[in-house]
């Protein structure tokens, strides 16, 4: 069942196209990764979904029900960036009630306990969330992004700038959090291990078109290459010169 | 439109208030010295000033009342530039706020925050000048009001260029009511100002508001004819500013800029 649809979806700033009309579906417990060079278009992609940008033209459609003006599912939908922060200032704790509050998250006490195992957030818990180490933050992010137990979940690039430790925890926990969840996922991610590890399914952007698309391994086999990194590589710089 | 939610983010902002010593004292601390300063000059014009020897304290009830509204404006700014500066800004348009909540909510939090910096301070008045905000009588209720709908109003204003323009319009935020204060008759008549002036002022509540406090207090008479135009004015403003922060919310959708907001 597709949870989420996009099609021919585009976005235009002046003369300049963002993104050229495309298409993609993510079922229900679907991980779908967006790949391609910086500027490709797919953070104008996810805000689309997250309804922080007006598509020009063409439709998001969510369990069958095309978004209008008024963003119908953002209490079923979540987020989490690196380069969106939460409160500095606040503790974590504090951070964790208030966003429970806002997605208005059903017992929300039990959650966040949870959320605290799960995450090993129990040592940081009374800490401002500005005075933690980036893997730490990272991990209250992803504490906030998953409080209401998203049906959609739009994750723009998880473990940028983590240590591999880190960057394995989250992994890890992403992974046995989708088993025990069925999620449709976006990951947006420059990070190629990470895509073949979490991901279903590959869309290779490049200039807001999707220029390619299939599992990892497939892709791989495709075009003759060792690992999505080459993948990556080689269509990226297609037609450079 | 949901409580609970609305709830959430003035939980945000009162925990921000609670976590820090140094930020509750800023917000008792400029009322208090503002409030001090006037109530000095209040002390000497009513010793040496024919229009101002009856009737004591009009200068300092005039300067709470104007502080009440700067407030008012001030906090709803610094509650939506807070969001700016922290980058969680994004959180709050992703998350199933909607912007009628975001609204109430900042306006909520907005009162108590003015609250919080001008209660100590009008208390202080009482004993050190013999001045009290409640020699204003029961028409206190509905100039607070008015001050208050429109100090949001200004701040609804000021964060639509916000949204629009980013942290870039933060200096306007500062400016807003130094821009509207000559004109808002806060300490004279309408009457000093040049005569193609004063069209000006009268389309604004606040020379309604501060010349209706006058009237209380040199002739104890009420007068509703300047309560009543205040109140208009306010809802036509107030609904001007909710249209225009809509409207840059939405703008700023197709251009975009609602994701760099932060920057």
């Amino acid at each position: 069942m597709k949870q989420l649809e996009l099609i021919q979806l585009e976005k235009k700033f002046g003369a300049f196209e963002a993104v050229k009309k495309i298409s993609f579906s993510i079922e229900k417990n679907q991980t779908v990764a967006l790949l391609g060079p910086n500027g490709c278009g797919k953070t104008t992609t996810i805000a689309m979904i997250l309804g922080l940008i007006t598509p020009t033209s063409g439709t998001i459609t969510i369990h069958n029900q095309t978004l209008g003006k008024e963003h119908h599912y953002l209490s079923k939908m979540n987020f989490a960036s690196p380069y969106v922060e939460l409160p500095k200032k606040l503790k974590v704790i504090e951070n964790l009630k208030v966003y429970a509050m806002m997605y208005e998250v059903q017992n929300s006490k039990n959650k966040i306990e949870q959320l605290i195992e799960e995450l090993n957030l129990a040592p940081i818990l009374y800490k401002k969330t500005g005075e933690l180490s980036s893997g730490q933050r990272n991990r209250v992010s992803l504490a906030k992004a998953i409080i209401n137990d998203p049906e959609i979940l739009l994750l723009d690039e998880p473990t940028a700038s983590l240590d591999p430790d880190t960057g394995d925890f989250i992994r890890t926990f992403l992974e046995n959090y989708k088993k025990k969840n069925s999620m449709a996922t976006l990951l947006a991610s420059h990070n190629m291990d990470e895509v073949t590890r979490l991901s279903d399914y590959v869309l290779m952007m490049k200039e807001g078109s999707i220029i390619d698309e299939g599992t990892a391994n497939d892709l791989i086999t495709k075009h003759g290459r060792e690992d999505l990194e080459e993948v990556f590589l080689k269509l990226a710089r297609q037609n450079e010169n | 439109m949901k409580i609970k939610r609305i709830l959430s983010l003035m939980l945000r902002h009162l925990y921000l208030i609670k976590a820090s010593v140094p930020r509750i004292i800023d917000l008792i601390y400029w009322p208090t010295v503002q409030i001090i300063l006037w109530g000095f000059v209040s002390k000497f014009f009513t010793m040496h000033s024919t229009y101002f020897n009856n009737t004591a304290g009009i200068i300092l009830s005039a300067a709470i009342l104007y502080d009440f509204l700067f407030r008012s404006s001030i906090s709803y700014n610094m509650l939506f530039l807070e969001e700016i500066w922290s980058r969680n800004l994004i959180n709050l348009f992703v998350s199933p706020l909607k912007v009628g909540e975001i609204v109430i909510a900042l306006t909520c939090t907005a009162l108590l925050r003015t609250l919080i910096g001008l209660v100590p301070a009008v208390l202080i008045a009482i004993p050190l000048f013999g001045i009290s905000l409640l020699q204003l009588g029961y028409p206190l209720i509905l100039l607070l009001l008015s001050l208050y709908i429109f100090g949001i109003t200004l701040g609804l204003l000021v964060t639509s260029g916000l949204v629009r323009y980013g942290p870039s319009f933060e200096n306007i935020a500062w400016a807003s009511l130094f821009f509207i204060a000559p004109i808002g008759c806060i300490y004279y008549p309408v009457e000093i100002l040049p005569s193609w002036l004063q069209p000006i002022a009268l389309a604004l509540p606040l020379a309604h508001i501060f010349e209706e406090t006058r009237s209380i207090l040199i002739n104890h008479t009420v007068n509703f004819s300047n309560i009543y135009h205040a109140l208009m004015l306010n809802a036509v403003y107030l609904g001007i500013a909710l249209i225009t922060f809509y409207q840059s919310f939405k703008s700023a959708k197709v251009k975009g800029s609602l994701i760099n907001v932060g920057e």
